[in-house]
């Protein structure tokens, strides 16, 4: 689809998908600035060229699960070397015994522990974990800090990306929705974004909820779909963001979805569950337990559909550009370039595919727990009707 | 799902919530309402104008059809008038020639009756004017033939024979 489509359009994504290569390039490159250090390192511990590589990929493992973390602060590169950071630091703010406030700019990166209303805090491996005045962390045997965690309620990298695109958002759709007033055709972004609701509306809403009662839905699903696209296109761009590839912001909208399945379910769906018509009583009984997980599985794949899907594109890519920095010679750069360049086309690709997939069960799971079914003879037929999840 | 659980954020997650919702309900508020809106009107009046135009062709073939319907009829109209002026000029002449006709005879007639009197009329006149013509010169012709006695006896000797005759 997105090869059969005009020049221009091949241009404009082929430069998106550059955007993410760039800004991970850059990044891979303080990696490998900061190489003769760790080589000095190896040198030290072991005195064999043996480990280098070794190390290079666990640098790259290491970068790679950062970049796929929340962070608490918004940093576009950082050189290794001088240890600088590039960016800047974002709130935090604690329940732990009342609400604490400060600046991320405080834990320096990791490296100082905060105190903050008697208590102290340290950041590792962004998160924050209670401490004393030492900052002692204790490990288990997986290497996962013991100490106890507070209530983190920072405004952390994704939540500042989620403002900043429901800010865009709002000016999107608020200027399309004015652009109506000066007529009847929308000039300009609206041109754009138009056939977007009405692709929503026509090939999502109508057909899967109905006729008459999509129109109470159309503002969730649009939302959601223009929140999922808009955060997976700001993904692949060089600011660094892994918002849909989080679990809890999948979880967040997946139980969204839920909860207004189940609010708007009719008598009809709730009889589904609790009591199937035309099957043995017996089976009935049978059938409550497993309807009722049903209903959570359904959401429980919306979550992990969307979070795996974006994690594994931002895990690819920059395992490919990683792969470069590994091999480090003329036949390997350029080729996996070519590579990358390939899976951030087809990352594209999978931004709108995933906010469309989201959208589209959404509308099919309110559409089942809203539909009429009138009587039993005519339910064959109706069963045509119904979309196949696959 | 262990990596899962912990990278679970209990603070993404409120805030998403928090930001999620207030977009949901702004943006109905702001945008998907009135953009809904305006697209269901202007999908209305599309519609609208389709059908008006439909109707509007209908009408005008309908008002074609309404035309040639006129057309027709005016012009079996006008054919039927030609055909009965045509009617009438033709009974008029037949009508005029019949008059004529009579008028013509009636006088002819009239003429004949008045010659035939004006002759009776002559004739009488003649035949009283002959007759005292006739008695006129019977007279002068009696007059010199019997002016002596002689005559006078003979004459009547002769008609007394012719008397006897008879």
């Amino acid at each position: 689809m997105v090869f059969s489509t005009k020049l221009i359009k091949n241009t404009i994504t082929a430069l998106f998908a550059v955007f993410p290569l760039l800004c991970t390039a850059n990044v891979s490159d303080e990696t490998q600035s900061g190489h003769p250090e760790t080589e000095a390192h190896a040198a030290e511990n072991a005195h064999s060229e043996t480990h280098e590589p070794a190390d290079k990929k666990s640098q790259i493992k290491a970068f790679i699960n950062h970049h796929l973390q929340d962070s608490h602060d918004f940093i576009f590169f950082s050189d290794e070397e001088t240890g600088k950071h590039y960016g800047f630091s974002l709130p935090v703010i604690l329940i732990d015994n009342g609400v604490k406030f400060f600046s991320a700019s405080e834990f320096e990166h990791g490296e100082k522990i905060v105190e903050a209303g008697g208590e102290h805090y340290a950041l590792y491996h962004d998160k924050i974990y209670k401490t004393d005045a030492q900052g002692t962390l204790t490990f288990d045997e997986h290497h996962h800090p013991t100490n106890a965690m507070p209530l983190d309620m920072s405004i952390t990298k994704n939540v500042m990306a989620m403002l900043i695109t429901a800010l865009i958002m709002f000016l999107l759709f608020t200027g399309l929705a004015k652009s109506y007033k000066k007529g009847p055709i929308p000039t300009g972004m609206g041109r754009i974004l138009e056939p977007l609701v009405l692709f929503i509306r026509d090939e999502v809403a109508i057909p899967n909820i109905g006729k008459d009662k999509y129109r109470k839905f159309m503002g969730y699903l649009l939302t959601v779909f223009f929140f999922i696209l808009i955060l997976n296109l700001f993904g692949l761009t060089p600011l660094g963001i892994n918002v849909t590839g989080n679990i809890a912001i999948t979880a967040c909208l997946a139980l969204i979805t839920y909860f207004i399945t189940q609010f708007s379910a009719n008598k009809d769906y709730w009889k589904h569950i609790f009591w199937m018509p035309d099957v043995p009583v017996l089976m009935k009984i049978a059938l409550i337990p497993i309807e009722i997980l049903g209903t959570l599985t359904k959401p429980f794949a919306l979550m992990i559909r969307l979070y795996a899907n974006i994690s594994a594109g931002h895990i690819v890519v920059m395992s490919l550009i990683g792969l470069i920095f590994v091999f480090k010679n003329w036949i390997a750069g350029p080729s996996f370039f070519g590579l990358t360049l390939f899976i951030s086309i087809i990352e594209i690709l999978v931004a709108f595919l995933q906010a469309f997939v989201f959208t589209m069960l959404s509308s099919l799971f309110i559409g089942m727990a809203v539909q009429e079914h009138h009587h039993e003879e005519d339910h064959d037929a109706h069963t045509e009707e119904e979309p196949i999840i696959i | 799902m262990e990596k899962l659980v912990n990278d679970f954020s209990f603070g993404l997650f409120f805030w998403q919530a928090i930001i999620f919702v207030v977009l949901v309900l702004l943006l109905v508020k702001f945008a998907w309402k009135p953009i809904m809106t305006a697209i269901t009107e202007r999908e209305a009046g599309i519609a609208g104008a389709l059908a008006a135009a439909e109707a509007a062709r209908k009408e005008m073939q309908n008002l074609q059809a309404d035309n040639q319907r006129i057309l027709q009829e005016a012009r079996a109209e006008r054919d039927a008038m030609i055909k009965e002026a045509r009617e009438i000029k033709e009974k008029m002449i037949v009508d005029a020639k019949t008059e004529a006709q009579l008028q013509g005879e009636k006088m002819i007639e009239q003429a004949k009756a008045s010659i035939e009197s004006e002759k009776n009329a002559a004739m009488a006149e003649l035949k009283n004017q002959v007759s005292t013509l006739s008695v006129e010169i019977a007279e002068k012709i009696l007059k010199t033939q019997l002016s002596d006695s002689a005559a006078q006896t003979n004459l009547v000797e002769k008609m007394l024979d012719d008397v006897k005759l008879n």
